[in-house]
């Protein structure tokens, strides 16, 4: 088990909120039979640091932030946002899944808006829409249906929607999984940028161990279902960073290591 | 969405049809022939004496005369008529056919009684009615019109309503299901005997029935369409704060809406049925009614007058409701065309 303290030397805006997990077990029941998916997880993740989760595929990722986001209950544990136990869905934590899931009837504008709406303060608060809007660099695009964009537009809107909600917690389900390697990138980069200016803590779930080293402070690794903690790695390095970092680099083969992949290095 | 896919197929169809289209009518041949067909048709009626007694085949003919005028002149001019001139040449084909049709018509009955009399009246018997019995005709057409909205409008009300509470509660659908499973799938005609002494009015009792033929497939689709929405979009909705009110009417309506529609439209269709055979057999007004009692006086044109009236009404609703459709869901990809 590798664990190496998080970069506390890193000071971090106040805007985000401190989520600490903790002894955290969850299963579902199928065909009668109960998976076990998460075994005891215990994380406690700073006030706007931005964390990645690494795993093998099935193994709990999107059930934890599943239920970081209040969509459900673990079966045991706690977990808190500033203290605060989570008992539900809260817009100071939003989720930007995988697929952007934008709702097709709406437009830009109004898909961006959701929150807004849904929390009745969308009339007095219009503005935050369209600067949303214009970070993300999809202003033209603001009458256009979800059926007219391409995928990385989709993902910016789905990710203008989380953000528009100034949330204190972003939780991101592998939200550039599907793009290509080019947006993708260039996403990663505007994602810095943002949570940068922001300050929002981040919780990242990826498949891309270069994703999470490019962008988070801190790595968590995970076992095969059910799901607990194989190793948590601080990645002490200033941004932007370059993909070609031999700290980088040697990180990326350790953690390739823990998840059993040292062959294709 | 699956519902819709029939449009895929019309949309690749219609770039060809349109390119053969202009290319039969790019020379002024067609617009000429259908002018001609209407000139046919004119001096049919005009030249033979008729074999019966009809008041109106001087007019007919002469009608028809100006209506191949018309055709003719906007045949040749059709390049200065802007919309109208293309909209001509599209249609000329079809202007031909139904020339050709009529003139034939016209003489298979008027004027050589190929076609025994009086089961298949000729064109003018017919321009007679709608002439001579006007004000009894548009009476029929107000009132069906009349108990046919309101029954429409009340059942697809109540089945949209009952639709959207048994998609969404549980408890509600509980109650409701079976219900709807016992008396859904009977026709609405079935009811007719027993709701015509129950209820004080045949009116009203009309009007139940054509709300009961549009509510079931209205409700069915409805609940199945508020059933079917991912619930992916509901956890979208709920970590931006959605309460459960906006997830009924913000996120499963809409979603379910494309679905609503086509039980719309199939209550439409099937509400017409119920309508025509309330009117025959219970309400002395409308245009069911109408062809009732033409029937009792044997008044052939009259039925074949009425019966065009209403299909045109008939199809008229369902062009309106596609245009609501239309509007409502631009958002869709591709939607069939009416
Ligand atoms: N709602 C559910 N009901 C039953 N099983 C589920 C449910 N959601 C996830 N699972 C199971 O839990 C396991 C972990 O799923 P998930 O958290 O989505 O994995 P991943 O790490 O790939 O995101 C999988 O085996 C999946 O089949
Ligand atoms: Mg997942």
């Amino acid at each position: 088990m590798v664990v190496s303290s998080a970069a506390e030397a890193i000071t971090y805006p106040a805007v985000g909120a401190e989520l600490d997990i903790e002894g955290v077990s969850h299963a579902f029941d199928i065909d009668g039979a109960v998976l076990p998916v998460l075994d005891n997880v215990s994380l406690t993740i700073a006030p706007g640091e931005f964390v990645a989760l690494l795993g093998p595929s099935g193994c709990g990722k999107s059930t934890l932030l599943r239920l970081v986001a209040g969509l459900e209950k673990p079966r045991t544990g706690t977990l808190r946002e500033d203290e605060v136990r989570i008992a539900g869905p809260h817009p100071s934590r939003v989720v930007v899944f995988q697929d952007p899931t934008l709702f097709p009837w709406r437009s830009v504008w109004d898909n961006v808006a959701l929150g807004l709406e849904a929390q009745g303060i969308l009339k007095a608060q219009r503005h935050r829409v369209d600067d949303v809007i214009e970070l993300v660099g999809l202003s033209s695009f603001r009458n256009a249906y979800p059926h007219q964009l391409s995928g990385g537009m989709a993902q910016r809107v789905a990710l203008a929607r989380a953000l528009v909600n100034d949330p204190k917690i972003l939780v991101l389900d592998e939200p550039l999984g599907k793009l290509d390697s080019l947006t993708r990138i260039a996403m990663q980069s505007e994602l810095v940028a943002l949570w940068q200016r922001k300050g929002f803590t981040t919780l990242l779930v990826t498949h891309d161990v270069e994703e999470a080293l490019v962008l988070a402070n801190r790595v968590i690794v995970l076992s095969d279902r059910p799901a607990r903690i194989k190793a948590d790695i601080a990645v002490a390095r200033p941004y932007p960073r370059h993909r070609g970092d031999p700290y980088l680099a040697d990180l990326r083969k350790q953690i390739l290591g823990l998840l059993g992949l040292e062959a294709t290095w | 969405m699956s519902t819709y896919s029939v449009s895929d197929a019309s949309a690749a169809a219609a770039p060809r049809a349109a390119v053969t289209l202009s290319n039969l009518s790019g020379s002024y041949g067609v617009g000429l022939a259908a002018s001609l067909a209407w000139l046919a048709f004119g001096l049919s009626c005009l030249y033979w004496p008729d074999v019966g007694d009809w008041s109106r085949t001087g007019s007919l003919g002469i009608g028809a005369i100006v209506i191949a005028a018309f055709i003719l002149f906007g045949t040749f001019s059709a390049d200065y008529l802007g919309g109208a001139g293309g909209a001509l040449r599209k249609r000329a084909p079809w202007l031909l056919a139904f020339g050709a049709f009529v003139t034939l018509w016209e003489l298979a009955t008027a004027k050589f009684a190929w076609l025994p009399l009086p089961f298949f009246p000729p064109p003018q018997a017919i321009l007679e009615v709608y002439t001579d019995d006007l004000p009894k005709l548009l009476d029929s057409v107000f009132a069906s019109i009349k108990l046919q909205l309101g029954g429409y409008i009340i059942g697809a009300t109540i089945g949209f309503l009952t639709g959207v509470s048994i998609g969404w509660s549980q408890k509600v659908g509980y109650w409701v299901h079976p219900v709807l499973r016992f008396i859904g799938p009977l026709p609405a005609t079935a009811w007719l005997p027993i709701a015509f002494f129950t209820f004080p009015s045949s009116w009203s009792a009309s009007t139940f029935l054509i709300a009961l033929a549009t509510g079931f497939p209205v409700t069915v689709l409805t609940w199945s369409g508020v059933a079917s929405v991912s619930n992916a979009y509901y956890d979208v909705a709920r970590t931006l704060g959605a309460k459960p009110s906006f997830l009924v009417l913000k996120v499963a309506i809409p979603a379910a809406l494309p679905h609503v529609f086509v039980g719309l439209f199939m209550g439409l269709g099937s509400s017409f049925a119920v309508l025509v055979v309330a009117e025959m057999i219970g309400v002395k007004a409308g245009l069911g009614w109408y062809l009732q009692w033409a029937q009792g006086w044997a008044a052939y044109a009259n039925m074949y007058a009425a019966l065009i009236v209403m299909s045109l009404l008939c199809s008229g609703a369902i062009t309106l409701l596609f245009r609501t459709r239309d509007r409502l869901l631009v958002w869709q990809k591709g939607v069939v065309k009416w």
